[in-house]
């Protein structure tokens, strides 16, 4: 089995899986400090979206994780989930504007951080672009305060400027808040820029050892 | 007022009436002639069946007759409100969970009339317990088949929703409440709008079999009143029960949504 090795070895681990699988998808292993950013990249249908929601505990599955030591097994599930957060690659909304989505925490801040006007957060959902969507569901994410951001193509819908800044966005969260980051994603130039370290799987769902630069 | 008997040949009577419709249909080419003769034949033969099974019991005055038949219309009502389901759930968790309802919320309220309101002796005694709890039954198998058949669906359906609420943190109960309430008010709407015809637009069937039996119509109107009662307490609870273990039964321990356990269409 391929282990990924932590880059800075020294520091504590914040966020860890071990022997994770999901169906025939791994086992995977990795260990992440605080401010860490794991890159995940596979081909299409190998199992990166289930894979995530192994972490969110959201699927059964093999193996463990653990934050900060601690099993996800000691937490309640729910009280795991708003620690270790799933943000999937199309995000349901179910009042009819964002604004009761969200909480109030550095809304205004972050809405500017990703060029999005605070008129939009009353706005029927409908009538909001998918990209919109998208960067309103990172902040809705944000503001629940996780310590691990488990991101499912976070950019997927979104253009040049806007990609730079979700990625600054997330990248100054992580710094701020001491989390950690799964970042699952197909653009290998945006991994290498915004992974601290790198985890790519075959289209098995095996990890395999090919450079991903 | 005497009860005026019915003869074979007032009943043929009636039976030409449907005749003649049939034969209009067929001209019409509706295309439900022989649905219409199939179920008239099957409401006489469903009903001359139930009646001798019903001229036994009373005969017998036993309450391990009238608790059999009892137990038997329960198990035929858990299987229709299964049977009404579009995504039922696997393995007959939903009839279980369906008729551990009907049974708890019908007879519960049944015998508790029974004893403490109409208090007849016995109690069993089957001239009131078998209609009571026929009504009781076919009321709540309705409530619970259309509360069950609405959250699976809706569940189904919003699936995205769920899984969403559950990844921000929401347990289940959260992230299926909006759902839950639903399907808990679309059972109790036959019921609710039954209460607010009674009278105006209907004539309730028990009431107007009383009247025609020779009941002076305030009473047949107090045993109308009462039955309303019992329905909606019956249906009511019943609803909000079986849709409680609807919506526990489509999550595990671990608060993850488990669409596995609706068959799949």
């Amino acid at each position: 089995m391929n282990r990924q090795r932590v880059a800075g070895a020294t520091a504590a681990p914040r966020f860890e899986a071990e022997a994770l699988a999901i169906a025939a998808i791994g086992p995977i292993d990795f260990t992440l400090a605080a401010g860490d950013c794991l890159g995940l990249a596979a081909p299409s249908g190998a199992g990166k979206t289930r894979l995530l929601r192994a972490m969110a505990d959201l699927d059964a599955h093999a193996g463990s994780c653990r934050l900060d030591g601690h099993p996800a097994e000691v937490f309640s599930a729910p009280d795991w989930r708003r620690r270790v957060m799933f943000l999937p690659a199309e995000s349901a909304w179910w009042f009819d504007t964002p604004r009761p989505h969200i909480r109030p925490d550095r809304l205004a801040a972050r809405l500017a951080a990703l060029d999005l006007d605070t008129r939009l957060l009353d706005q029927p959902i409908e009538r909001i672009s998918s990209g919109q969507r998208q960067r309103l569901a990172l902040i809705r994410l944000l503001s629940y305060n996780p310590d691990v951001l488990l991101l499912d193509e976070p950019t997927a819908n979104l253009d040049g400027p806007n990609i730079e800044r979700v990625e600054a966005l997330i990248d100054e969260y992580r710094q701020q808040n001491d989390a950690c980051c799964i970042w699952v994603g197909h653009d290998r130039g945006q991994l290498e820029r915004v992974a601290t370290q790198h985890l790519v799987l075959d289209a098995a769902g095996k990890p395999t050892d090919t450079p991903c630069s | 007022m005497q009860l005026i008997s019915l003869s074979f040949f007032d009943l043929g009577l009636a039976a030409i009436a449907v005749l003649a419709l049939a034969g209009t249909a067929f001209a019409m080419r509706l295309g439900v002639t022989r649905t219409l003769l199939i179920a008239a034949l099957r409401t006489t033969a469903q009903l001359a069946l139930v009646g001798l099974v019903l001229e036994a019991v009373f005969a017998q005055r036993q309450l391990i007759w009238i608790a059999l038949m009892a137990f038997v219309m329960l198990l035929l009502a858990g299987r229709e409100a299964a049977a009404r389901q579009k995504r039922p759930f696997a393995g007959g968790y939903g009839f279980a969970a369906g008729t551990a309802s009907m049974f708890l919320s019908s007879f519960v309220t049944a015998v508790a009339t029974l004893l403490i309101v109409i208090r007849v002796e016995p109690w069993y005694t089957p001239q009131y317990a078998i209609p009571l709890l026929g009504m009781l039954l076919g009321n709540t198998m309705t409530g619970i088949a259309l509360a069950m058949d609405r959250l699976t669906q809706e569940v189904w359906r919003g699936a995205t929703v769920i899984e969403t609420r559950l990844a921000l943190g929401a347990t289940a109960a959260e992230a299926i409440a909006d759902m839950r309430r639903d399907a808990m008010r679309a059972g109790m709407i036959p019921m609710l709008n039954a209460m607010a015809a009674a009278g105006i637009i209907s004539l309730p069937g028990m009431m107007t079999g009383q009247i025609l039996a020779g009941s002076p119509p305030w009473e047949a109107v107090k045993y109308q009143i009462l039955i309303m009662f019992l329905i909606a307490t019956g249906t009511g609870f019943g609803t909000l029960l079986a849709v409680s273990l609807g919506a526990r039964r489509l999550f595990d321990d671990r608060h993850r949504l488990r669409l596995d356990r609706l068959r799949p269409v």
